[in-house]
Formats: C-alpha cells, sequence, structure tokens
C-alpha cells in the first residue's frame, strides 16, 4: 500500500468499517467457524442431537473414492470449461480485432450470454439434447451417434461442459479484444513489414503481449467453473449418471442437504475453504492481487 | 501497412458468424419451443420456426403462472427477483464504498486485520459454506445469544432487571435473507480501494486546506468523482444479484418469494409428470431478458466496468 | 442489541398483526408437479371453500428428495411447514425424529372426532405404521408400478400381453425386430427393478424384514433371483429390448411419442399418459420371473404420504385435522384416484369408483389395487423401512447405472449395493442411536 495522504480521526473509520465487517462477520466468518464446529460432529438430520468424533468425517471423506473422484472430475470440468472458453474468446477476439469494421456488432451478439445465469444456460443446453425431444439429441441420432447424458457420463459431463463454456465465451472475447485493440499500432506494422504472415505475427508477436490478460482469465475462468457452475450441474443431470458430473461444489450441496449428512458437508466446506484461501493467499502474495465478480 | 487480404477478410467474417450462430442457437431454440403447444414439442421432429402459441404461452407464464406449480406468475417471480437484484447492488455499493473509504484514506489501529477479514471472503462465495449460512440464516442472533448463554448475562439480567432476553431474528423466506449473504464478500470494497488509489493526492490536501472534514469530502469530491464507476459496478452487480440460484433455492422457501430462476428449475423437474416444455422455455426467455438488455443497453458502461476495473 | 430486539419485534408484531383474518394459515409442502400439481390446488381450493376457519397454501419444493430434505433443514431452522409430502422412502428417516414429527394417529385422535383407522385398505397403510400398529403418516399418493403397454402397437406386431419376463423379452425383441427404436423402458428402476422385482417374488430386500425389525437391518439383494434378472436387463440392453431412460420418471416421454412399446411405470402415471398418448394403451400387472416363482406375492407402495410435523400451534393442528378428514372423504378420494392413477386409500372411495363404473369405462385402471392386495403380504412384500434410504437409493441408481453402460457386471454392481447401502445404514444407526 502506497503511503498517501489522509484524515485523522478517531473513531470515524471505525463507523465506516462497521456495516462490511458486521456483514462479513455474520455471514462469512461465522458460518465459517460453524463448518469448522459441524466438521468434528455427527448430527442427525433433524440437529435432535449430535456427538463429537473429532477428525472421523475427514477420513471417511478421504476414504471414500466417489469423494475422490470428485476432485478428477472437478479438474477435468475446470480445465475443458476454462480452456474451450480461452480459446473461443480469443479466436474470436482476434478475428474481430482483424476486421475493424463491424466488430462492434459481433461484440454485441457475442457478450450476451454472460448476461444469462448459469442455471438457466444449464437449462437451455439440457432442452436441447433431451434424449426424446431435444433438437440436437436427434440431429445427433440421425448422424448414427446415440447421445444419452442419462447413462453416458462422457456425455453428461460433455453437456455441462458445453453449457458453462458457451456461457463464458462472450466474456473471454471482450477482454482479448480490449488486449488486443491496446497493442500498438507501430508494432504490427513493423512486424508486417519483416513479411511475417498475419497467424505467424499473432501467435509470435501479439499474443505474448496479451499474457497477463490471459493469466488473469484463467485464474478467473477456474474460479467460475469452480463454483459459479453449481447451477449448471443442478438444473440440469444433477450430478449424474454415476456422479460423472459431481464437482466439488455440488457434493457440499449434495451431502448436506440432499443427504442431511452435515458433518461430511462441513468436513467438505472446511477442504474447499482452506483449498481457496491458500489460493488466494499465494495470488495476493505473488501475482499482485486481482479482482474478480 | 498492413494487408488486409479479401480472403482473410472472409476466413475472419465466417468465424465470427459461427461464433454467432452458436452464441444465439440455444436462445432461438428457446424461443421457438415456447411458441408451440407442447403437443409439438413432443411428437415430430422439432420445429425450427415459431409457432402460434405465442401470445397464450406467454400470457400463461405470465400473468396466470405455469400448471406445474402453485400458478406462480412470471411477474411475481421476476418481481422478486428484481427486487433481490437490486437490493444486493444497493447494499454492496453503500458497504463497500464507505469500508473502502475507511480502509483508504484512514490510518487507524486494527486497520490491516480488518483489510484482511474482508480480503478473505474475496474468493469464497456463498456455494462453499452453504449448510452453516443457512443456519446462520434461520436465526441471525444466534451467536449473540449463545454469547449471553455461555457467559450467563442473560440469569444476569433477568435477575436483576427482569429482562428476559431471547435473541430471536429470523431471515429465512426474507428479502433481507436473499440479499445480506450475498452481500458479503468484498469483491466491490476491493474495486473502489483500487479506485481511491488512483484519485490525486492533491484532491485531499486541497479539502483539508479548506477546512473540509472526511465525511465532506467523502459527499462533495469522491462520490461524484466515482460516479462512472458507481454505474458500472451497478451493471455488474445487477447480473450477479439476478443470477443468484442456490441461494435462493434454499432460503426462498414460499412460494411468494420464488425467484425466476429458481422457478426455471421447478418447471423442468417434476415428478410424475412432463416436464411443461414450452412454458418452461418461456418463462427461460423472460428470465434471460432483464439482464440481457440491461447489457446490451448499457454496453459502455458494462465493458468500462469488467476492462478498467480489473487492470 | 435490545433495541435492535424491540425493533424486531416490532416489526415482526406489525406483520402478524397485518392479515388480521380470523382464518388460520396451513403451510402445505408437496412435490407435485404439471397436472398433479394442478390438481394438488384444486383439492386446497376445495377444502378452503369447503369452511371459512382454515386456509391450506399449497408450496410446490421440486422434486420428493429436495421436498423431504428441504423440510428437515427448516425444520433445524425453525421454519417448517405443518404438512409435509415425504416418499416412501424417506419413512424412516421421518419415524426416527422423535420430537420432529406429530403422529397422525395421535393428531386425529385428539382433533377428529370418529376418525377411524380401519377405513384405510391395510395394503396401503401398512408401509406407514408404527410397531404398534399406529398410522403415522397419512397415504396421500399411494401408487404401485404397473406394465403400460401400447396397444396399437401389439396388435399390429401380432402380440399378447406378456405375464412373464420370458414374454416380456421375446415381445421386446420382437418390437425391435420390427424397427421399434426400443422395446421396453422403466421409470423408477430402483423401486420398480430391485424394490418391487423383490416383493414381487417374495425375496428379502433387507434383513429383519425388510428393516422393520429395528436399525440393525442389512441390505439382501446379493441373491441370485435379483442378479439374474437384472443379468437379463443387462443382455436386453444389447439390442435396445430395454433402453434405460434415465432416473425416475424419466422415461415417460418415451413411451408417449411412441418409441418404446412397453413401459414401467407407476400407476400414477395414468394422468399424463392419458393426456400425452395419441395411440390405444393399456396397464397390466407386472410380469413374473418364472425362474423364481410360478406365481406373483403382492407388489408394494410407493408415492408419497403427509407427515405432519411439530412445533406449530394447536389451533392450526385442528385445522390439519380438518383437512385430512376432507381428504379421505370417499368423493375426494375417488376423484384423485381416477384422475391420477393413485391408488385410493380407503374402501369407501374404491367402493364409490365401483360405483361411477370407472373400472368398467377404463379398464385396467383396478390393477394397482389388485396389485397391492393380491396376497397376505409376507415380510418380504409389506414394505421397506430403511434408514438413509434416499441415500441408498441413489447407490443403486449409480450402480444400476454402471451395469447399463457396462462397467460392471450385474454381480459386481449388486453386491457394491450392498456394501455401500449397509454402510449408509451403519452411519443411520450411529446418529439415531
Amino acid at each position: 500500500m502506497s503511503e498517501r495522504s489522509f484524515f485523522k480521526n478517531r473513531w470515524l473509520p471505525y463507523w465506516l468499517l462497521l456495516p462490511q465487517l458486521l456483514i462479513t462477520a455474520v455471514f462469512f466468518l461465522w458460518p465459517a467457524g460453524k463448518a469448522l464446529l459441524q466438521s468434528v460432529q455427527r448430527q442427525d438430520a433433524w440437529g435432535l442431537n449430535s456427538s463429537f468424533v473429532g477428525l472421523a468425517n475427514f477420513f471417511d471423506l478421504f476414504r471414500d473414492d466417489l469423494y475422490l473422484q470428485s476432485f478428477g472430475t472437478t479438474l477435468i470440468f475446470s480445465v475443458a470449461v476454462t480452456l474451450i472458453a480461452l480459446a473461443g474468446g480469443l479466436l474470436f477476439a482476434a478475428c474481430a480485432d482483424f476486421i475493424l469494421k463491424g466488430s462492434n456488432a459481433y461484440r454485441s451478439l457475442l457478450m450476451w450470454p454472460y448476461a444469462v445465469a448459469p442455471a438457466i444456460a444449464g437449462a437451455l443446453w439440457y432442452f436441447m439434447f433431451n434424449p426424446s425431444l431435444g433438437i440436437i439429441a436427434n440431429a445427433l441420432e440421425a448422424i448414427g451417434y446415440d447421445w444419452n447424458h442419462a447413462l453416458d457420463g462422457g456425455d453428461a459431463l460433455l453437456l455441462v461442459i458445453m453449457a458453462s463454456a458457451w456461457r463464458q465465451i462472450g466474456y473471454n472475447f471482450l477482454f482479448f479484444l480490449a488486449g488486443l485493440q491496446a497493442v500498438p499500432n507501430s508494432v504490427i506494422e513493423a512486424a508486417a513489414i519483416d513479411g511475417a504472415a498475419p497467424v505467424r505475427r499473432f501467435w509470435a508477436i501479439i499474443f505474448p503481449l496479451l499474457s497477463p490478460i490471459t493469466f488473469f482469465l484463467i485464474v478467473l475462468n477456474t474460479v467460475y467453473s469452480f463454483f459459479d457452475t453449481f447451477g449448471v450441474i443442478h438444473a440440469t443431470t444433477q450430478g449424474g449418471p454415476i456422479q460423472a458430473t459431481s464437482i466439488l461444489v455440488y457434493k457440499v450441496y449434495e451431502t448436506g442437504f440432499l443427504s442431511q449428512d452435515l458433518g461430511g458437508s462441513a468436513a467438505q466446506s472446511v477442504v474447499l475453504m482452506t483449498m481457496v484461501i491458500a489460493l488466494t493467499f499465494i495470488q495476493f502474495r505473488y501475482l499482485g492481487a486481482r479482482v474478480h465478480y | 501497412m498492413v494487408e488486409r487480404t479479401p480472403l482473410l477478410r472472409f476466413l475472419a467474417h465466417l468465424i465470427l458468424i459461427v461464433g454467432v450462430v452458436i452464441t444465439l442457437f440455444p436462445l432461438w431454440v428457446a424461443f421457438v419451443a415456447s411458441t408451440h403447444p407442447i403437443e409439438n414439442l413432443i411428437s415430430g421432429p422439432f420445429p425450427l420456426l415459431p409457432g402460434n402459441q405465442l401470445v397464450e404461452n406467454y400470457s400463461k407464464v405470465l400473468f396466470q403462472g405455469g400448471s406445474s406449480f402453485g400458478r406462480i406468475p412470471a411477474t411475481t417471480m421476476m418481481l422478486n427477483s428484481l427486487i433481490m437484484a437490486v437490493g444486493i447492488t444497493v447494499g454492496k455499493l453503500v458497504v463497500s464504498f464507505l469500508a473502502a473509504f475507511a480502509i483508504v484514506y484512514f490510518r487507524f489501529p486494527g486497520r490491516n486485520i480488518f483489510f484482511f477479514l474482508i480480503f478473505i471472503t474475496l474468493m469464497l462465495p456463498v456455494e462453499v459454506r452453504i449448510v452453516p449460512t443457512y443456519d446462520v440464516v434461520s436465526n441471525v442472533f444466534g451467536p449473540f445469544q449463545a454469547l449471553l448463554e455461555a457467559t450467563r448475562i442473560d440469569r444476569l439480567l433477568e435477575a436483576v432487571a427482569g429482562i428476559e432476553v431471547d435473541l430471536e431474528w429470523r431471515l429465512l423466506n426474507t428479502y433481507m435473507g436473499l440479499i445480506l449473504p450475498i452481500i458479503a464478500s468484498a469483491t466491490a470494497t476491493f474495486l473502489f480501494r483500487q479506485f481511491f488509489q488512483t484519485v490525486p493526492d492533491e484532491l485531499v490536501d486541497a479539502a483539508r486546506i479548506d477546512g473540509a472534514g472526511p465525511m465532506q469530502f467523502m459527499t462533495r469530491i469522491l462520490l461524484p468523482l466515482s460516479r462512472t464507476n458507481i454505474a458500472a459496478l451497478s451493471v455488474i452487480l445487477f447480473i450477479f444479484g439476478w443470477n443468484q440460484y442456490l441461494w435462493p433455492l434454499l432460503v426462498a422457501q414460499e412460494n411468494r418469494l420464488l425467484t425466476v430462476v429458481v422457478g426455471i428449475q421447478r418447471y423442468v423437474n417434476a415428478a410424475d409428470s412432463l416436464p411443461v416444455w414450452h412454458e418452461a422455455m418461456a418463462l427461460t426467455v423472460l428470465a434471460m431478458l432483464p439482464p440481457v438488455i440491461v447489457v446490451l443497453l448499457l454496453q459502455r458502461l458494462f465493458l468500462k466496468a469488467l476492462i478498467d476495473t480489473d487492470k | 442489541m435490545l433495541r435492535m430486539r424491540l425493533l424486531v419485534v416490532l416489526t415482526l408484531a406489525a406483520l402478524v398483526a397485518a392479515p388480521a383474518a380470523a382464518q388460520t394459515e396451513i403451510v402445505w409442502w408437496h412435490a407435485m408437479g404439471g397436472a398433479l400439481g394442478e390438481k394438488v390446488n384444486e383439492i386446497a381450493a376445495g377444502f378452503n371453500e369447503s369452511q371459512d376457519e382454515y386456509v391450506v397454501t399449497p408450496v410446490y419444493r421440486g422434486s420428493y428428495a429436495e421436498t423431504m430434505t428441504g423440510a428437515i433443514a427448516a425444520f433445524r431452522a425453525g421454519e417448517q411447514p405443518h404438512i409435509v409430502q415425504v416418499f416412501e422412502v424417506g419413512t424412516a428417516t421421518m419415524m426416527a425424529a422423535e420430537g420432529g414429527i406429530y403422529p397422525v394417529h395421535e393428531l386425529m385422535g385428539k382433533y377428529a372426532e370418529g376418525w377411524n383407522p380401519d377405513a384405510y385398505l391395510p395394503a396401503v397403510i401398512s408401509y406407514y405404521v408404527s410397531d404398534e400398529g399406529n398410522l403415522l403418516s397419512l397415504p396421500f399418493n399411494s401408487s404401485t408400478p404397473v406394465l403400460w403397454y401400447n396397444q396399437d402397437a401389439l396388435d399390429e406386431l401380432g402380440l399378447e400381453v406378456p405375464t412373464t419376463w420370458e414374454e416380456l423379452e421375446a415381445a421386446a425383441n420382437t418390437a425391435v425386430e420390427n424397427g421399434w427404436e426400443c422395446g421396453m423402458t422403466s421409470a423408477w428402476q430402483t423401486w420398480i427393478q430391485l424394490e418391487n422385482f423383490s416383493a414381487w417374488h417374495d425375496l428379502p430386500f433387507a434383513t429383519l424384514n425388510n428393516g422393520y425389525g429395528g436399525l440393525g437391518t442389512e441390505m439382501a439383494i446379493d441373491n441370485e433371483g435379483v442378479i439374474n434378472h437384472i443379468a437379463q436387463l443387462q443382455r436386453m440392453t444389447e439390442n435396445n429390448a430395454f433402453v434405460y431412460p434415465g432416473r425416475e420418471s424419466a422415461g415417460e416421454p418415451m413411451f408417449l411419442n411412441q418409441e418404446c412399446v412397453f413401459f414401467f411405470n407407476s400407476s400414477a402415471g395414468y394422468g399424463a399418459i392419458n393426456t400425452g398418448a395419441d395411440f390405444e394403451f393399456g396397464q397390466t400387472m407386472m410380469p413374473v420371473d418364472t425362474r423364481i416363482r410360478e406365481e406373483p406375492q403382492n407388489s408394494i407402495i410407493g408415492g408419497a404420504t403427509l407427515w405432519v410435523l411439530q412445533g406449530h400451534e394447536e389451533e392450526e393442528y385442528r385445522g390439519v385435522a380438518r383437512f385430512f378428514e376432507y381428504l379421505s372423504t370417499p368423493e375426494v378420494q375417488a376423484d384423485w384416484h381416477q384422475f391420477t392413477g393413485y391408488v385410493p386409500i380407503t374402501l369407501a372411495a374404491y367402493e364409490l369408483s365401483q360405483e361411477q363404473g370407472f373400472y368398467e369405462e377404463n379398464p385396467g385402471t383396478d390393477t394397482a389395487i389388485k396389485q397391492l392386495t393380491l396376497n397376505e403380504p409376507t415380510p418380504n412384500s409389506r414394505g421397506i423401512r430403511l434408514g438413509n434410504f434416499v441415500q441408498i437409493r441413489t447407490v443403486m441408481d449409480e450402480e444400476l447405472e454402471a451395469v447399463w453402460s457396462g462397467q460392471k457386471t450385474p454381480e459386481e454392481a449388486i453386491n457394491a449395493i450392498v456394501q455401500r447401502g449397509n454402510e449408509l445404514l451403519r452411519q443411520f444407526e450411529r446418529a439415531n442411536r
């Protein structure tokens, strides 16, 4: 933090901070503490009796193959969503930057899915791929691919990845386009004089200039695919089939609310929070704090 | 000069058009489905052109509510979503602005600790701690009551003053319950902090020489300076609020509080009966409209919020 | 803090005082979507018009599982509804909540004069009575699985309605050979192909009389009969004689779109099939696996019952009792039964439907009740009462999906169900001791 001019007042800053601190304490710190407490307890569904069980919930978790599998699922899911959304965003941004004129019209058409709730994105894709009446499922069937996300874990995972990435492409596109438009013309012209072909020119000279944006978008998209995609999963596959689409954040909900295993769910919350806080800390220390939505 | 051969230009356009088609296709399918009677969707090839039931389907969903549940009209759900979105937007802006102001323009004991406490919330959405948050919202005063009981202060009060303390503040099934926990993340605080740091020091000094206090500086100088930022941030926060899903799914247990995004899930998952896809898709289109319109109309602000504040 | 408290109290008082109407509200959470949801609203409206003291507000809460778990979470938070509709697999979880639920026999005994538990059909309520024979929850929408078939298709293919699994497989094969996309599909695979299959053939599903005998129960489906049955279904998936549609009632559109000739589904599919099918359809009893038995035993209940939750005012419980009386009247029951295909819960409603000629006009609509009352129930066919049954269902769904997708053999899957199911049972035992 830079040293700068400031006001002197003994109590005012505390009053100013109070609303945010209160909300943070009541709706963040207290629940987080409660999660810690519940994670070492075993409770019945109704909360009528609870007992202290030490770390049993955590041991149960890491003995549960399906929970460990969920880490793998989350990883595959996040990497796929991030890759597709970034590659798509970059491709469209490069094309829009290239044609200059009319890129604004394309921009409006491409960016709107960002305004669509993940749960709605899920519902849209779920509808198009409904094995009985979905337009795309029927088209696939016509060309001989038997689409079935109710049974085929791969199909199901593909479905939620597509729905999640579809919503995110326009967002990445905007950032890349802004980055490209900030590249000085002199750089591009210098490269053109060297006689490099446009595509090679892009990869060799322009793309490296975008690396800060790329890196920032990787973080952002990863966070998105880790947490914000709950709605996509819940509104479509509900984690199935055989938990093929049960990502970590869905599992917290499923264990806590559907399976009514409060201890297990709290233990998962603690694991996730630890992971995220560690990552945030690393980011804060080494990469400079950035903001995300 | 950079060459732009017609062939390459054509290719670029082609790729973009494909992109636009992929982007718009789901929306088109939803819109088409929402204009047909259900029979057209269930049997035979899926129609690619709108049907003749647009008015019927939409008026039914909007004003009577779907046949799936409780006949909650979409107007009610949209209103709930609006209240939630606006509440989250305004709440976050006010709380964050004040907190960021305190952190940037004051030096006081505990500043770093407070900042760290607020910062921790940055990357942890409510989904991660969903079960305990639900418990807390069922009685926000739970911690205080526990504290009183643990310290026996409640007995003392009862004995000395005859006041029976039973603190309860239930937020389930209230708009407050929908809004407050979502405000508990520091994204906006962070943004304001970054913005305030770009405000020239001279302004502060000038204000001080004029004898203006911190609050006057905040209202007269800082607030007008932040106008565009606040407007841009509002766009983002509105969309963020409108699209909330898991939290309203759990907290709004009564029909009168149902939000539109949760409503769609209710339409699609029905036990022992067919989903009413045409109505579900009409509701989907309705639920998409407000945030999409906000983004398209306020593009400039939206872009500014995304690009500027993130750099 | 105290001032805050006062403020809160004041606003609450204002809120509570606002609707100063004399009517007491009763909140009823349910999981009935689509046309069934319409009917639920109709029933509530009928009750609300029949008297002016109470108002029943039905609230649709999503799937069965989410409705039940939502109600339990709400109970923890002190925001529970008066009545919640819980599917049959939730029975043990609900029963374990002493202090959480208000047993129906107590409620009715206290507030409803002349309430007669003997008016209900034993086959329907046996799933929901305590060890002492007391009714714990009110059966509202009870169903049992039946075999639906496309009559037009059978005529066209020259097939008879099958009565054994052998015949069903042969018929399904014939359909596929003649260009049908799918011979047979099944909704609610765990309820129909495992739970009811076991009862129908008098095979144990779990030890200790399917869990009625206490918390120490263990899964018992690792028997030859069940494994052979799953193996047969797996064989049928190879040529699409059986197509797995997805969980719960996902198979319905496939039957209605005339993709499949046969469809295992709840008898309660009647409403949706009746409105959605543009072909002649029929329903018949589930087929018998003659490798196990020549004659079927009896089927078991599915669907859901209404549980009353603790923590409300006496006046409100009086209203709940009034509402339950209304629900049990023959007219309401018969109407509900004839519209939905759920079985009538009282003898009077069954007789009324007979008098009205409903079964004559709609042949097959009494299949469900006939199946349920086929024989005196044995310990294997009375019902199933397992803790954590909702999760056990999920486990069964997952393992069966592993069979249909070729990842596991039937034997491996059934053994995995037993092992994972037992873990869940022990977990429940520990939490509810």
